[in-house]
């Protein structure tokens, strides 16, 4: 087992665990930071200790104890005066308490903005370097270590707990939880692959975590079938629409993986945002593709969000199911709020253009074009404009 | 964890202007002050001193050494401190249970929890 794997599947287990004892975050940090620089030296020429997470949780609560006591004011900053001593001998790995699932909450607060909530998260949970989740999320690093220091700093003085909520807060605080995790992913699905793969990390912990919680599997769930089509997504830099994809190109085990995640999520009579949303994005795997299905969902998605673009999303799959009259209509019914939305327009000109009406279809394509953002998917819809002549 | 809480009024109607306040049911203006009274009451919590409303207030500045005032609040009369009281709390999630029970938090306005220097 390398160093590298152990710092991924340790990192945040130690981390949590740290701040769960001491009671400070950034001297959790440095103590796990110091605890794998030392396994670094000490591992390849003694070979690995038995427990890799006792020796690290042994060696970092240590170090730690070792610095406050070298500085009496970081002793009165953390709890630590009044925890026994009886780290020196070792910890055994069964007694070490998995408090993964206090961080996430402290770094998911609501009292934090969610930029900090973000930044937090992949760092102390997941082990990312400051300057890592500044160039994910395009920022100078001077900017996003900044966030940290001020996230960390407001976690202490403000009283943030660090615990899991009481049961009459947890779905708030749970969707929170979610939020954050998934805006992970979309960042990563956006093509920077690694905050994908650390988002699906840390939907599998959240999972292990909170199995009885059936949006976990549906968030987990819906991560998985996304990314198993993530490579047929785009052909030479171009956007590939789901029903032209090549299907060798999907992952077929992270698609099993993520049904099963969704049989589970609904198993527990799971009915929310996330568990919708992925077992529509299983409809959209099965071929032939249930559209008639999909579009039920959708509506009853709709229903529960409240989101014009999940009725847009609607009035795609009834088009695909054969109605793109019906499919109209209710693009049309939309209210305005999407009128600054490149995809309402892209919407009406693909049903637009499956109707005949060539001419307006032309003029929504137009008005989407002046719209979209991303190169990608103005290539696609200028590449449809051209479908119709000038 | 101690905590200054900052009741900032907004849109909340208050006995001070007759008008907005028979907006509001003889029902729905005796719970505003039961819940006040409950506020008060409650474990923790020390009362601030009951301010008249920002429209009396006067703004002292000093320019070049002289003595500027002007009358009215500092910010906005909508956006003044309404009131404050000092509450004692296990962490901010404790803290937040108890804004929201203030009254002007589902009335329109919002209560400010700023936590208070450790000495």
């Amino acid at each position: 087992m390398t160093l590298e794997r152990v710092f991924r599947d340790e990192w945040g287990r130690l981390v949590a665990g740290l701040i769960g004892f001491l009671g400070d975050f950034d001297l959790a940090e440095e103590a796990a930071q110091e605890a794998f620089a030392l396994a670094a030296q000490r591992w390849p020429r003694d070979g690995p200790p038995e427990s890799p997470r006792a020796w690290l949780t042994t060696t970092a609560r240590n170090r730690a104890i070792d610095r406050i006591r070298r500085d009496r004011t970081l002793a009165a900053k953390t709890r630590l005066l009044e925890v026994r001593e009886a780290t020196e001998d070792g910890v055994d790995e069964t007694t070490i308490p998995d408090e993964r699932l206090e961080l996430v909450f402290t770094c998911c607060h609501p009292a934090l903005r969610l930029d900090a909530q973000v930044a937090l998260t992949l760092r102390t949970l997941g082990g990312l370097t400051t300057e890592e989740i500044a160039r994910a999320f395009l920022v100078p690093q001077e900017t996003m270590a900044k966030r940290l220091v001020r996230a960390k700093a407001k976690i202490r003085a403000a009283g943030i707990p660090f615990r899991v909520p009481p049961a009459d807060e947890l779905p708030d605080r749970l969707a929170a939880v979610l939020a954050v995790v998934y805006l992970v992913f979309n960042e990563g699905y956006g093509g920077r692959v690694d905050l994908a793969a650390e988002a699906l990390r840390l939907g599998r912990a959240l999972a292990e975590l909170l199995p009885d919680e059936p949006e976990v599997h549906g968030l987990e769930a819906l991560m998985l079938l996304n990314d198993a089509r993530r490579d047929a997504r785009f052909a030479d830099g171009e956007l590939v629409l789901l029903r032209d994809q090549d299907r060798s190109l999907w992952d077929s085990d992270r698609i099993e993986a993520g049904r099963r995640s969704l049989e589970r999520a609904l198993a527990l009579r799971g009915r929310g945002p996330y568990v919708l949303q992925a077992a529509i994005a299983a409809l959209h795997v099965d071929d032939p593709v249930d559209w008639a299905r999909i579009a039920a969902l959708y509506g009853e998605l709709a229903e529960l969000t409240g989101s014009d673009v999940v009725v847009l999303n609607r009035a795609a799959a009834i088009a695909e199911a054969g109605d793109a009259e019906a499919a109209l209509a209710l693009a049309d019914g939309l209210d305005l709020g999407l009128e600054r939305y490149h995809y309402l327009h892209a919407t009406r000109a693909e049903l637009l253009r499956r109707l005949g009406r060539v001419e307006e279809a032309r003029e929504a394509y137009d008005a989407a074009l002046g719209l979209v953002h991303a190169d990608a998917e103005r290539r696609f819809l200028e590449g449809r404009r051209a479908e119709l002549g000038p | 964890m101690q905590y200054v809480m900052l009741i900032h009024q907004g849109d909340t109607p208050s006995p001070n202007d007759p008008e907005a306040w028979a907006m509001l049911s003889p029902e729905e203006q005796k719970q505003v002050y039961v819940d006040y009274q409950a506020l008060n009451q409650t474990p923790g919590v020390t009362p601030g001193l009951w301010m008249q409303p920002p429209e009396l207030a006067t703004t002292v500045r000093v320019q070049d050494g002289k003595t500027l005032t002007t009358d009215g609040p500092f910010v906005s009369v909508k956006e003044a401190l309404g009131g404050y009281f000092v509450l004692e709390a296990e962490d901010l999630d404790a803290a937040i249970a108890v804004a929201s029970r203030v009254p002007a938090a589902r009335l329109g306005g919002a209560i400010e929890v700023r936590p208070v220097v450790e000495s």
